[in-house]
């Protein structure tokens, strides 16, 4: 299990170039400051936003297939579980698609909501979930569809800040259970501490330093990683 | 201007009370004079009479499937509105010049046109084994025409106002275009279906112009029901065609009833 991808993206005057190797079972953040290109980054890798480059997956070569055979799983920022759906449909949407009868896919998506521990949810519309429930049903419905490469767009940035601790680790716990590839995009240090195993941070469309989180701790490559580290805690 | 200024912003002046009143008498009262000397005791007699109840049963009918026709086709041909921006911007305004034009266009205009290309002698018309114009089919095809720009005006609508991303995210967990289009899309955007929906059969229940000029008025055959109140005027019975006029009047209001909070996007634009 491993992701080898040269990310190539220009949008007007914005150009993202970056060379990503996520090592199998590591989860992967991006850092960076808003508009460096992190959500871009990952857009690129599911195949919502065009790329030159190349995408390797598990041996598999992604960049010419589109987004709904990459097997790429992506936790959108604010979630987007489909209104019209309960919880329980939202997770078996994906075991559904790939032709999986309707039962069963009902009965593979309440395996997940039992194994994450909300299967009191089943019934109730996404309009019902608070932020951290909306969260966890999202993250199942991304696992459920069994993907390969596992994508969190700033999966903590919609939620209140008391909270936030607590999804954190939650997530977490999950992601590791899970065990599959992973790549989270934030700009908190916060998040990348509590979910990830290395760091590529990102400014301005390029990576400026990448290793674990302990080399950015004790050598910060830029200005921007410095202020970082400096703050870390203080969220 | 200092004087204007002091004023409460959205405040009216009186004068416009005066002509705004008389808009809405010009508007209201014609409907309350139906409703005021339509023949209510003999309403179930006049209905029942084999020419009217023809009239009803064929509108009814007609209508029916020129709003199926036209969601049938209007949706697609929505989408593909809503998801135009990326073509050249005189194919985009061409594309949708052609679906406004029966909105504007006098219907028997419409008609004429429809008799030119579908008649026996017409451009495809005169090439096809069997007769259109002065059938049912006339009727059906008149109607799509006047009644779909309605339904695909509202549906654009709803597509643009709805999230795209709810797409991504269903590619995202392996749904097929097809699985994405009738499990997503489609259920997200039911509120505006049906609104144009509602809004097509209404207008396709009220065509006159487009039926009357490409299909004729053949009583049980063509002679829709403002066809039939239209004849029953001129006759000697026009308590038939006051009947009539409270039918479809009421037909008109329950629809507006049902869509009062609902955004109707082929109206408000």
């Amino acid at each position: 299990m491993s992701l080898v991808a040269r990310l190539e993206v220009t949008r007007g005057a914005f150009e993202l170039q970056l060379d990503l190797a996520v090592r199998p079972g590591r989860t992967l953040a991006f850092l960076g400051p808003n508009g460096a290109g992190k959500s871009t980054a990952l857009g690129a890798l599911a195949g919502e936003i065009d790329s030159r480059g190349s995408i390797e997956l598990n041996s598999r070569r992604l960049d010419e297939v589109p987004i709904e055979a990459r097997r790429i799983g992506y936790l959108f920022q604010d979630y987007l579980l489909f209104p019209h759906l309960t919880v329980l449909e939202n997770v078996a949407f994906g075991p559904r698609s790939v032709g999986v009868r309707a039962a069963a896919a009902r009965r593979e998506a309440g395996q997940w909501l039992e194994r994450f521990a909300i299967s009191e949810l089943a019934a109730r519309r996404p309009g019902q979930l608070s932020g951290g429930q909306a969260q966890q049903v999202a993250l199942a419905r991304a696992l459920a569809a069994s993907p390969e490469l596992l994508l969190l767009d700033e999966p903590l940035a919609a939620l209140d800040v008391e909270v936030r601790a607590e999804v954190r680790a939650e997530l977490a716990h999950h992601l590791s259970d899970w065990g599959g590839l992973a790549i989270v995009v934030t700009h908190s240090f916060d998040d990348v501490a509590g979910l990830a195993a290395d760091v590529v941070v990102v400014e301005q469309g390029r990576a400026t330093q990448s290793g674990t989180v302990r080399d950015l701790v004790r050598q910060p490559a830029t200005p921007y990683i410095s202020r970082l580290v400096a703050a870390y805690g203080e969220d | 201007m200092p004087a204007s200024g002091r004023r409460r912003r959205g405040s009216l002046t009186p004068v416009l009370w005066v002509p705004a009143g008389l808009a809405l008498a010009l508007l209201g009262l014609p409907l309350l004079a139906v409703v005021m000397r339509a023949p209510w005791g003999q309403l179930p007699e006049l209905l029942a009479q084999p020419s009217v109840s023809a009239a009803l049963r064929l509108s009814l009918i007609t209508a029916v499937e020129s709003t199926i026709i036209s969601m049938v086709l209007g949706i697609p041909l929505a989408l593909v509105l809503a998801r135009s921006e990326r073509w050249p911007a005189l194919a985009r305004r061409l594309l949708r010049a052609l679906v406004t034009v029966p909105l504007v266009l006098p219907p028997v205009v419409g008609g004429v046109a429809l008799l030119l290309l579908l008649g026996r002698h017409g451009l495809l018309g005169q090439f096809l084994p069997f007769q259109i114009p002065f059938s049912t089919a006339a009727v059906v095809i008149a109607q799509t025409f006047v009644a779909m720009p309605f339904l695909v005006l509202a549906v654009e609508g709803a597509i643009r106002a709805s999230d795209r991303r709810f797409e991504v995210a269903a590619a995202t967990l392996g749904a097929s275009r097809l699985t994405i289009f009738y499990r997503i899309t489609l259920p997200l955007i039911a509120p505006g279906v049906s609104a144009g929906a509602l809004l097509c059969f209404c207008r396709a229940l009220g065509e006159f112009g487009a039926t009357i000029t490409f299909a004729g008025s053949f009583p049980g055959v063509t002679q829709t029901l403002p066809i039939a109140t239209y004849l029953q005027l001129q006759s000697t019975n026009p308590e038939s065609a006051y009947a009539l006029s409270l039918v479809l009047m009421a037909v008109s209001v329950i629809v507006l009833a049902s869509l009062r909070d609902r955004w109707v996007p082929g109206v408000t634009a």
